[in-house]
């Protein structure tokens, strides 16, 4: 992404979340913040606040009367896209962006669609979608682990839950990324969301003659307090499943996957010894967690000694939170068998992650099947690995070669 | 030893389900729960112990007795 900021001189002042450099290496500036001033600051955008220390992201993600959910992204766009409706946008992408009571009921609709139960019946679609991939590429011994493997797999599984055909698979992804990897950029902002409301709202209409055994359907068929859902509700609800589902596990397939590749070592044990591979995938979650959220200060107010005022944005940094050796032994190493792992990679609170369990399953089938079919595996020689950033964290190019 | 989980803290992360099985139950929200009455047999005091110290959310408890 050949996007270009403004430099950042003082992180604790004027922090920069799409900056380049950050981007790719985060570690070093998550470090000091913590350290120096673990409230950072920043006039960007409009004004707002980033929190680096575990204890003050998990007391945040706690005070939802401080910080609300209604605006949740990092980044804001500086022009509202055209066509931007107000009073459409009040529904958001409910639970994610809603605070009680709206938030609570609207979980209660969709988190059975990512139950324990539920999830182990994905598991077979999961692990043959990851074996048809990697039957794709295996012959000719190089592949690259982000656009041919990671960012295949969440967008299928997706799919099926809601009901649309796998070979929109690319579509859909590059509206999620438009989405969430370029809210400073109006145009491409404005493209994701068009293209993909557009379709969703054709699915929807659709369903209401046709209704099929997938999650918008459901959610027709339901009410709430007596009357049926506004279909804006359960538009929105749909996207976030597909917007929240995709980008984020295929960054963690990606990052788990580019870690194994510069650690052989890493790979060798877990080859060796797969019983690791529960304790690793959350160390796999800890060290590379690829989503940060932001919320919206409600009031006037002060937190961690900084003067936050009503309409500032807080960003709840998770990535950073999991590396805080306050919190962590080892914080910036990868341990697969770290034992005690309290990591916050689905965030804390009565928003974590709905889709935690799918998430878990994807990434462990992900692993599972790359490690039983390609074994050793390395960086390809002159490989130019990039990242994204911002939102939600990963590689989005990570060229590898085998055996 | 026996354990509870605080409805109130626990916010479905799954963590206590995914190491001590024999010991929670997940719910189709993501409610824990303990199995029983949350006794837990002297073979399993490492897991329950490994539970508590892994939940994000700091919900589950050790009863004295």
């Amino acid at each position: 992404m050949a996007r270009v900021t403004a430099p950042v001189g003082d992180w604790s002042q004027d922090f920069e979340v799409l900056d380049a450099g950050y981007i790719e290496d985060p570690y070093p500036i998550w470090d000091d913040l913590r350290q120096s001033c673990p409230v950072a600051h920043t006039e960007r955008r409009g004004r707002a606040w980033m929190l680096t220390r575990y204890a003050d992201v998990v007391e945040a993600a706690h005070d939802i009367e401080r910080f609300s959910s209604l605006e949740i992204g990092v980044v804001n766009s500086e022009v509202q896209p055209e066509g931007y409706d107000e009073a459409d946008a009040q529904y958001g992408l409910p639970p994610i962006s809603a605070d009680p009571p709206l938030h609570t009921w609207t979980r209660r609709l969709i988190l059975p669609w990512f139950s324990h139960t539920r999830v182990a019946g994905y598991e077979e679609l999961t692990r043959d979608l990851c074996r048809r991939h990697i039957d794709g590429f295996l012959e000719a011994g190089h592949a690259d682990a982000a656009i041919d493997y990671a960012q295949q797999i969440p967008v299928r599984v997706v799919a099926q839950i809601l009901g649309v055909p796998e070979t929109l698979s690319d579509t859909f992804t590059g509206w999620v990324r438009d989405m969430l990897e370029f809210g400073d950029d109006p145009e491409r902002n404005l493209r994701g969301q068009e293209g993909f409301g557009t379709y969703l709202m054709s699915e929807l209409e659709r369903r209401k003659t046709d209704p099929g055994d997938d999650l918008m359907s459901e959610l027709l068929a339901t009410s709430h307090d007596g009357e049926p859902l506004d279909d804006r509700l359960v538009l929105g609800m749909a996207a976030l499943v597909m917007i929240a589902g995709i980008d984020t596990t295929w960054s963690s397939i990606g990052s788990s996957l580019w870690h194994l590749a510069t650690h052989p070592d890493h790979v060798a044990r877990l080859v060796a010894e797969p019983g690791l591979m529960s304790s690793a995938v959350e160390e796999f979650l800890r060290a590379y967690s690829p989503v940060t959220m932001a919320r919206l200060v409600t009031t006037d107010t002060e937190f961690g000694g900084c003067p936050m005022r009503e309409g500032d944005k807080l960003l709840m940094n998770f990535p950073a939170a999991n590396r805080d050796p306050e919190v962590f032994e080892r914080a910036d190493e990868v341990v697969l068998d770290r034992a005690i792992n309290r990591h916050v990679a689905f965030g804390t609170g009565i928003h974590r992650c709905a889709g935690s369990n799918l998430a878990r399953m994807e990434l462990t089938v992900a692993l599972e099947e790359w490690l039983a079919r390609i074994p050793t595996f390395r960086l390809a020689e002159g490989a130019e690995v990039t990242w994204a950033g911002g939102q939600v964290r990963g590689p989005r190019v990570l060229p590898v070669a085998f055996p | 030893m026996k354990i509870r989980v605080d409805p109130d803290r626990c916010q479905g992360h799954a963590r206590c389900y995914a190491l001590a099985p024999e010991l929670f139950s997940v719910d189709d929200y993501g409610q824990s729960s303990v199995v029983g009455d949350g006794t837990v047999p002297a073979k399993l005091e490492e897991k329950a112990h490994l539970a508590i110290a892994n939940c994000p959310e700091s919900a589950i408890e050790a009863l004295a007795g």
